[in-house]
């Protein structure tokens, strides 16, 4: 790879939109895999509109590169419609959990202080330990294991990201009209399709 | 109520299927107990291993411009397809494969003949599922054949388990289908960007275009050439292209690529634009990306956005089916012709047949060439036979000097490079186009990959020819061996059996030749024969193909020798 390549790559969030359906995931991790390119965080998560996934992938990546993949993933049958975008273009949040044990905690943190400086907050408070939860970048929820770990930090565990792009249209309107655009036929699914339970008896 | 496996052969006679090609198993029975009340409507091919299914599923394909069927059972029967699948995907041919499963109950438990089909076909498929209940039939099976022969065209695989194929249910019927709520085969035509290619070409001193077999999966044949005609434009072909347009078409300036004229491949970097139609600029087409047609603005017309960019950088991308495409081209284009132009192809041409072709197509003495056998053949065709080429030297020589005067003419394994798939890819090119002559062209390497399926051929009774040209070497790999690994021929000397005597233990007719007086009567005689025939040619153990690219060269190194 140029030199070049290496410095133009930076992460990028793509945003996959795509029916429900078995075996995906792997057709869509398989085309990073088939690259050798490493995925560095990936959600997926039912959207707002019924019967859609929505997939939040992130890979540091250039951007013509990150654009081939994009039509690549779109090109999967059950895959609706692709975004990529920088970090600055979106809003994007990974959860972390702390396992600690309660009476070193008790004794020794300021819990309240820290919870107000981390924006942090107790789950579950035990006797025998306390699980905190923090949201933010990798940064922030980093700097809690940071100040944890002195203190027995016992587990910890951080979500995929998850993202929403600064773009006031939102992806909701743009699916719908997208749906709209582009109806290929007037839909004459199976007509038994939708009430399977209904028409079919064993 | 009906079986799953009834529902099935209904699904498969409401979308027209008249053939299957397939091979029974444990995992399959109940649907191969199905079909059984459904012959004679529906022919079943029963070949001799799975992998000679899938490619005379191909080969069906691809002559007939239908989807191919195709049944095996479960565990190595499905693999036995993986090869096919993915060299179905490489080249866009619209395939269903059906293959039985362990009952339901039993899937991840390492059963008796049970594997992971869906995982391991995922890559090598435009779309799989599986189904454990026979109420996801009709569904299932509807979206496959949109799936498989929409949009650009490929390869779909339907695992089914065992209960399911079992399972009575009531059967209301099966429609066939034509949306998918994710799923959009045809892009948007953007007027824009006609408009935009249109001023391209209307300005253009040295435009050039390069066609592939989107032009044939589109059937948009007619729309091309009346593009290519109102135009004057000069046009190239690429293995999977050909035929497209006639072999004698003026504009027809060759074939492109690692084996391709010397011409086009060094034109391409002289053109000011380029018009890339239905074709994905494979590697083998472009040499080195760095040094492509660097000097070029680049129309790209294709079906598939994910090629738009890909490989070459695209000035103006046409997405969409290019049957629709076209004639939105051709209406704004102006009537021109580029003589100039096109003579300096024809001058290239002159410069390649005095250095290779020729020698090639008419050597004076020696043994004989495979270009002369070629040549040989299309005398007696007249172009008119479909010819079905395995993977190695033959092949080059066969796309290079067959002459195809219709479409759908040249069926060759173009992106995977199968060896083995010649012959069963003719057989089922033969059941899609009963009416014409197939000739399979096959080297001494290829055909013993799956000469099996003779037993097919015995078994069916289909007429196909097959004409070895027998190099003893497995040629390609010598030829690279010769140029490029200082002539250490390691393991491409093969041994043949007696082809003939092979034959005849299948009741097939055949003969040998290796006297250049005797080839034309031979060749005539394989013509004529009524049913199969198998006719051995021996050529001359080291003869290169040339022109040729050397791999990570730029197309207008060319080399003539």
């Amino acid at each position: 790879m140029s030199e070049q390549a290496h410095i133009d790559r930076e992460e990028y969030n793509i945003t996959v939109y795509t029916e429900n359906q078995v075996g995906l995931l792997t057709r869509i991790a398989m085309i990073f895999s088939r690259r050798k390119m490493n995925i560095l965080s990936l959600n997926t998560s039912p959207s707002e509109i019924e019967g859609i996934h929505r997939f939040n992938i992130v890979i540091h990546e250039t951007e013509e590169v990150v654009s081939k993949i994009c039509r690549q993933i779109e090109k999967q049958v059950e895959v609706l419609k692709v975004y990529y975008h920088t970090n600055e273009d979106v809003i994007w949040q990974e959860m972390a959990l702390y396992k600690v044990p309660t009476d070193v905690i008790a004794e020794k943190v300021k819990v309240e202080r820290l919870l107000r400086e981390n924006g942090a907050r107790a789950v579950v408070i035990r006797r025998d330990y306390t699980v905190f939860e923090t949201t933010g970048h990798r940064e922030e929820t980093d700097n809690l294991i940071k100040i944890l770990q002195p203190y027995g930090l016992i587990e910890f565990v951080r979500s995929a990201r998850i993202a929403i792009i600064k773009d006031s249209d939102g992806f909701n309107r743009k699916l719908r009209e997208f749906e709209r655009a582009e109806p290929s036929h007037e839909v004459v699914e199976n007509e038994y399709l939708n009430s399977r339970e209904k028409v079919f008896s064993m | 109520m009906l079986s799953g496996g009834q529902a099935l052969l209904h699904a498969l006679t409401v979308e027209g299927v008249d053939t299957i090609f397939g091979y029974p198993g444990g995992a399959i029975m109940p649907i191969y107990d199905a079909l059984y009340d459904f012959e004679p409507n529906i022919k079943h091919v029963l070949v001799r291993h799975e992998q000679g299914g899938i490619h005379a599923g191909q080969g069906y394909a691809r002559s007939s411009g239908k989807v191919g069927v195709v049944f095996a059972t479960s565990g190595p029967g499905a693999t036995n397809l993986v090869t096919g699948l993915a060299d179905a995907q490489i080249d866009s041919t619209p395939l269903v494969c059906i293959t039985g499963q362990v009952f339901a109950h039993l899937l991840g438990t390492d059963a008796f003949q049970e594997a992971d089909v869906i995982g391991i076909t995922t890559p090598v498929t435009k779309w799989n599922y599986q189904i454990t209940d026979a109420t996801e039939i009709p569904e299932v099976l509807a979206k496959a054949f949109h799936i498989a022969r929409s949009g650009r065209p490929g390869p779909v695989l339907i695992d089914i388990t065992k209960n399911a194929q079992l399972q009575k249910f009531e059967f209301k019927g099966y429609t066939p289908c034509d949306h998918i709520r994710s799923y959009r085969p045809k892009p948007i035509v953007r007027h824009e960007y006609i408009r935009a290619a249109a001023e391209l070409i209307n300005k253009a001193q040295k435009p050039f275009v390069l066609w592939g077999q989107g032009v044939m999966l589109g059937s948009a044949e007619t729309e091309f050439k009346a593009f290519l005609e109102k135009t004057g434009i000069p046009a190239a072909w690429t293995i999977m292209g050909a035929g497209a347009l006639p072999s004698d078409h003026p504009q027809n300036v060759g074939m492109l690529g690692m084996h391709g004229n010397y011409g086009p491949n060094v034109m391409t970097n002289e053109c000011d634009v380029l018009i890339a139609v239905g074709m994905r600029f494979d590697d083998r087409v472009t040499g080195r990306l760095d040094k492509y047609a660097k000097q070029a603005k680049v129309i790209h017309l294709d079906i598939d956005p994910a090629e738009i960019d890909k490989n070459v950088k695209t000035t103006v991308p046409v997405w969409g089916d290019c049957k629709e495409t076209l004639p939105l081209l051709t209406q704004m284009v102006e009537t021109k012709q580029h003589p100039a132009w096109l003579a300096k192809f024809r001058e290239f041409e002159q410069k390649e047949i005095d250095a290779v072709i020729r020698e090639e197509l008419f050597p004076a003495s020696g043994e004989m060439t495979m270009g002369e056998v070629i040549q040989q053949l299309n005398e007696l065709t007249k172009g008119e036979a479909i010819i079905v080429t395995d993977v190695g030297q033959h092949q080059m020589v066969a796309c290079r000097y067959a002459k195809l005067n219709q479409t759908r003419s040249n069926i060759t394994s173009g992106g995977l490079g199968t060896m083995g798939f010649a012959l069963p890819a003719a057989i089922g090119a033969k059941f899609g186009t009963l009416d014409r002559t197939v000739v399979a062209v096959i080297g001494d390497g290829g055909i013993q990959m799956t000469i099996q399926e003779l037993g097919t051929i015995m078994q069916s009774g289909i007429d196909v020819k097959i004409m070895i040209l027998n190099n003893q070497f497995l040629g390609m790999v010598r030829q690279w061996q010769e140029l490029f690994h200082e002539r250490r021929y390691s393991f491409v000397d093969i041994t043949s059996p007696d082809y003939v005597m092979v034959a005849k233990g299948y009741g097939i007719a055949g003969k040998s030749v290796n006297q250049r007086e005797d080839l034309t009567a031979a060749l005539q005689e394989m013509l004529h024969h009524p049913g199969a025939f198998l006719l051995e040619v021996m050529v001359t153990k080291e003869n290169n193909v040339f022109p040729m690219v050397p791999q990570g060269c730029s197309v207008s190194e060319i080399r003539l020798k």
